[in-house]
Order: C-alpha cells, then structure tokens, then sequence
C-alpha cells in the first residue's frame, strides 16, 4: 500500500495525462464509435468459443445454404455451417492477422523509412529502391509468390503480407523524416552532442508516428483483405478454419443466390476497417500535443 | 596575449550548387579570447551563419564544403577530430543557440523531456536528478514556476519563453564556448531586452565565452567586447567595440555606423551604402567591396587585401592602410 502511494505521488502527472487522454476520448464521438467497434470485435474474438451459437466446423448437409432463419441467425454455407459462429470465431484470425501484419511492417517500414530520410544519399537510394521492387509488383502477386516459397500456413502468410505492406510505411515515413531532418530541433539535438542513431530514434520517429498510426488502420484493412486472398488459393488459413475472407472467396461463388454466405462476413470486413480507420484518425487528434490543449 | 579558446585560420566554405560554386567564406580567420564575448556583424548572406555553423562541423556536405583552413578549439583541430570526438565536443564544451526560436524545440516532447535528455547525454545522472538539474536551469533564466514548465509543450511557451529554454538547455553542461546565432532576431525588442540581459549574466557568471552573431548594431554594442565586421565572405575589420564605434577604419564599416539611426539627430533620410550586396558565386575581383566603395582606388579591384594592422588590436582589411597608400 505505502509503495502503491509514492508511485502515485511519483508519477502523479503521468497519471493525469492518462486520465485527461481518457476523457479526451470520451468527448470525441469518433474516437469512442471507433473504440466501440474494435472492442466489440476484440471481445467477439475472445469469446467465441462460449458466444457462438454452434460449432463453426460442424457439417449439417441437411441444412446447406439454408437462408437466415431464427435457428440460424446469418444463415448457412455450403457445407451446412452456421455461418454467425464462423464469423465470430473468423474473428480470432482475421484480427490476429492484421494487428500482427500491421506491427511487424510498420515496425520495419518505419525503421527502414526513418533512416533513409534521415541519413539521405546512398543508403537512401539503396533502401528506397528495394522499396521500389517490392512496389513494383501487385502486392496480391508478390505476397501469393512470398506465401508459396514459404509454404502454406497462417504464420508465413503474415510474413508474406507484412513484407510486401513494409514499402508503405517505409516510403510515408522517409517523407516526413525529410521534412524532420530539416528542422532546427534536430541541429539543435546535434549541436548538444546527440549520435545520428539517438536523433533517428528520439527525434525523427516520434514526429512521424501520428501518421504511421493513421496508416496503420488504413493498412490494417488492406491485410485482412490481402491476407483472405491468400486464403482463398490455400496459402493462408487452411480449409477447416474460417477466416472471413476465405468464406467471402468461397461465398462468392454463390452470391447470386445465396447473398447471405458471402455478404456477411464482408459486412464484418467492413465494419472492422472502419472502427480501427475512425479511431486511428480520432487518436491522431488526441495525441498530438498541439491540439491536445 | 594568452591562448585563445577559439582560433579560426583561414578558413574556405563552398557550396557546389547547380549555379556555380558559391564561395561563401574565403579566408576568414579570427580568434575568441577566454571569457570574451566576439560579436560578428555583417549583412544577410555575408556568411555569419555558415561560420557558426562551421564551428560545429553542421554544413551539410553536400552542398557546402570546407575547402581550407583550421578551426582550433583549445588547440585541437575541429576539422581533423573523429564523429565521436566531436559528440563529446558538441554540447560539453561547445553549445550553439539558433535564431528560431519557434522551432528549436522538439514540438511532439514536453520542454522537461528534451532538457533531461541534453543533461543525460553529458552526465550520468537518473531521471530524478536530471529533472532538478533542469529546473535549476530554468530557475537561473528567471523563468518563473520552473517544474511547471518542464511540463510544458513548446508550443504552450512564448517566443521569449522558449529563447530561455534554448539558453538554459545549451548552458546546463557549462560549455567554454556558446555560440549565438542571432538569438533575438525573432524576438520583439522588450523580450530581446531580457533575453539579452540573461544571456549576458550567465556567461559572465560561468566564463563562458560566446561568438554572437547578429546584424544588429546597438546589441554589439552593449554586449560585446570586441567585434569583427564580415562583408561577402570575408573579414574586413575587427577590434575592441568602443574602438570600432568611435573610429571606424572601413570604408564598409563606416557606411554601416552612418546608416544607424541616432536619437540626437534630426536626420531626413538614413545614410545607404549605395549597390546591392554582390552575389557570391561570382564576387567581384580583389576587394570585395570596391564596386559600392566611395573610396575606390585602383589597386582595389586587383589585389585582395589582406588584414593591415592600424592599432595593435585593430585590424582592417583595406588597400587605404596597406603600405602604399
């Protein structure tokens, strides 16, 4: 309890900044529909198992491509599944994917980005240009061709994908760490005996991260999308396991008939990229310190 | 005459541009004594900043390039010392203040942040002490309610506000030499006023010497001990202030303390020095000056002159005072 009290006492206004940064979310309707939306599709990942009203794999042939009735909310697919408890279960993959695609490239493409802008001459030219070959093929063609080399399966699928999303990152970042570098705090920071490697890290990438944040909701939308694809030749998540971009591929297939199979889960898609989009947008404006107050 | 701090011999900055090369300082050479304050004046574009920046080894390469000469600090060659060497240098013994205020902050860290982190790259000290070592600073820049401040984004502070920051965070290591590239410039005059007196005190107080650049006359005039007067790219006279004022030897020079406004005259129109400052990717031959000179004489466009000695701290670099005038 005594501790308890003088790491409050200690970081007493780090603590009223968490707090005011709550409240200022809680006034902007952007921020908490965003919010509202992530977590419902969080919780719905998390307790799929106990939420779903049936078993996502069990085959009904009886009930194949059954309409939306009360016994099944989103109706059925082919095989007779229900297709709300693939959704919500759908979810564990889909959101596991982008957050995992979204952290490993924009980690690397905003290292990569930051010291291309920063130090400039060759290894910029030398990055940038790597940069250009991976943008020079359809991102869908490049991760299919990463996905196959590395052998079917979720795990090299998101390799594949965050490779081929690490040039966007890496090419917004390189930009703004242009403009950064040439701004008088950085020779400031020079002039104080700061090392090229310590200005990359304390100076340029916080200037830039407000736009790597937006990006990164935006890219994030893109990866489920490139990540279902993937899915659907068969390199990503394998048949059984339903990721909402597999049943869309699949669903697609019988949309003239039966619009529900494919429908809703690219509603959830949908919904998905927009609350993560929303609320990347909303936490930009909060976070930066001169709207902030 | 002791050691200087700060020696500069016949230092050479090009720009290699697509336009030419642009000689922006040819030869210039000068010296800051221990605990002196050097003011160098001079127009825009006459080269003040590249030489500031100079002393820190921040011209971009490229463009700019040192061609020639020697930066000495404390007898050690800047030019030749490794990046490491210069970290150390940057900073400990050398600080520098720019004229942008508004902008020498990091806008995304509070003023506590950036301050700490100047302190911890020079001492080891934890983040409690650091804290204290900066509110001490602020203290001594009479900024008022310092923990409050170190809170503070740079954009919630005034212009003054963060001149004083910049001052305290580039003094907080006790660096021999400071240089100030016009620190008030952006300033308005009662706050440049203030700025001015702090800056002054605190170098007095440290013995710290400082290299201040400006165009402004009459903060040479209250500040400095001595001043050198840079025209094109070149030096063309230094000496003691009072020296300076009272008795000017350049032609330049002269033009520049006639076209200063003066409360006991009742002047119509200011003195100008007539023409245009020249472009200095093709400077005009010999002496740089010559063609807006009054005093114009032939050897003036041939030869350049070099620095003549008129008093024995007073230097002019004018073909009036060579031998066979």
């Amino acid at each position: 309890m005594a501790s308890w009290q003088r790491f409050k006492r200690e970081h007493q206004w780090r603590i009223r900044e968490l707090l005011f940064t709550l409240c200022l979310m809680r006034r902007n309707p952007s921020a908490v529909a965003g919010l509202a939306i992530i977590a419902v599709m969080a919780a719905m990942a998390l307790l799929a198992p106990w939420l779903a009203p049936c078993d996502p794999v069990r085959i009904s042939l009886s009930e194949r491509l059954s309409p939306p009735s009360s016994a099944h909310l989103f109706g059925t697919d082919e095989l007779g599944r229900d297709i709300l408890s693939r959704i919500m279960h759908g979810a564990r993959i889909s959101l596991r994917i982008g957050v995992m695609v979204v952290s490993i490239a924009g980690g690397l493409g905003t290292f990569l980005g930051a010291v291309s802008g920063y130090f400039g001459g060759r290894l910029d030219n030398f990055i940038m240009r790597c940069m250009d070959v991976v943008l020079s093929f359809p991102p869908l063609v490049l991760a299919m061709a990463l996905a196959a080399a590395l052998g079917p399966g979720l795990n090299n699928a998101v390799m594949a994908v965050a490779f081929v999303m690490i040039p966007k990152f890496a090419r917004l970042v390189r930009g703004e760490a242009l403009a950064v570098r040439q701004k008088p705090f950085i020779s400031a920071a020079r002039v104080s005996g700061a090392g090229d490697l310590w200005i990359v890290f304390h100076h340029v990438v916080p200037n830039c991260i407000s736009s790597v944040i937006v990006l990164a909701t935006l890219v994030l939308g893109d990866t489920i999308l490139v990540a279902s694809s993937l899915s659907f030749i068969g390199l990503g998540a394998q048949p059984p396991s339903p990721e909402w971009g597999a049943m869309i591929s699949v669903g697609r297939k019988f949309l003239m008939d039966q619009w529900w199979y494919a429908t809703f889960p690219g509603l959830f898609i949908l919904t998905t990229v927009i609350g993560f989009n929303i609320f990347g947008d909303a936490l930009r404006d909060i976070l930066d310190p001169r709207i902030r107050r | 005459m002791s050691e200087p701090l700060l020696s500069i011999e016949n230092l050479s900055v090009r720009f290699f541009t697509y336009q030419g090369v642009v000689r922006a300082l040819e030869g210039v050479s000068l010296h800051v004594e221990p605990g002196e304050v050097l003011g160098l004046v001079g127009e825009t574009g006459c080269g003040k900043s590249v030489l500031a920046r100079c002393v820190l080894r921040l011209v971009q390469d490229p463009p700019g390039r040192i061609t020639g000469g020697r930066i000495l600090f404390k007898g050690e060659d800047l030019l030749k010392a490794s990046r490491k060497r210069l970290r150390q240098v940057r900073g400990n013994d050398i600080s520098m203040i720019f004229q942008e205020p508004m902008t020498s902050l990091d806008p995304v860290f509070t003023v506590g942040n950036q301050m700490a982190e100047v302190v911890r790259l020079h001492q080891r000290v934890d983040r409690r002490t650091a804290a204290k070592i900066c509110a001490g600073m602020l203290e001594q820049v009479r900024m008022p309610d310092p923990f409050a401040v170190l809170r503070k984004y740079p954009h919630e502070l005034s212009g003054g506000m963060r001149q004083r920051v910049m001052i305290a965070m580039e003094l907080s290591c006790n660096p021999a030499l400071l240089v100030a590239d016009e620190p008030t410039t952006a300033l308005d005059v009662t706050v440049q006023a203030q700025v001015l007196a702090i800056l002054d005190e605190l170098t007095r107080k440290r013995g710290a010497s400082v290299l201040f650049i400006t165009h402004d006359l009459g903060v040479v005039a209250q500040l400095c001990n001595r001043a050198t007067v840079m025209y094109a790219g070149r030096i063309v006279e230094t000496a003691p202030v009072e020296r300076l004022f009272d008795s000017p030897a350049h032609p330049y020079t002269k033009g520049l303390l006639e076209a200063v406004p003066t409360l006991e005259e009742d002047r119509e129109e200011l003195a100008a020095i007539p023409g245009m400052v020249p472009g200095l990717v093709e400077p005009p031959g010999g002496c740089r000056f010559h063609p807006r000179c009054g005093r114009v004489m032939p050897a003036c466009s041939r030869r350049v002159p070099e620095l003549f000695r008129v008093r024995p701290d007073h230097f002019v670099a004018c073909h009036l005072y060579g031998a066979e005038a």
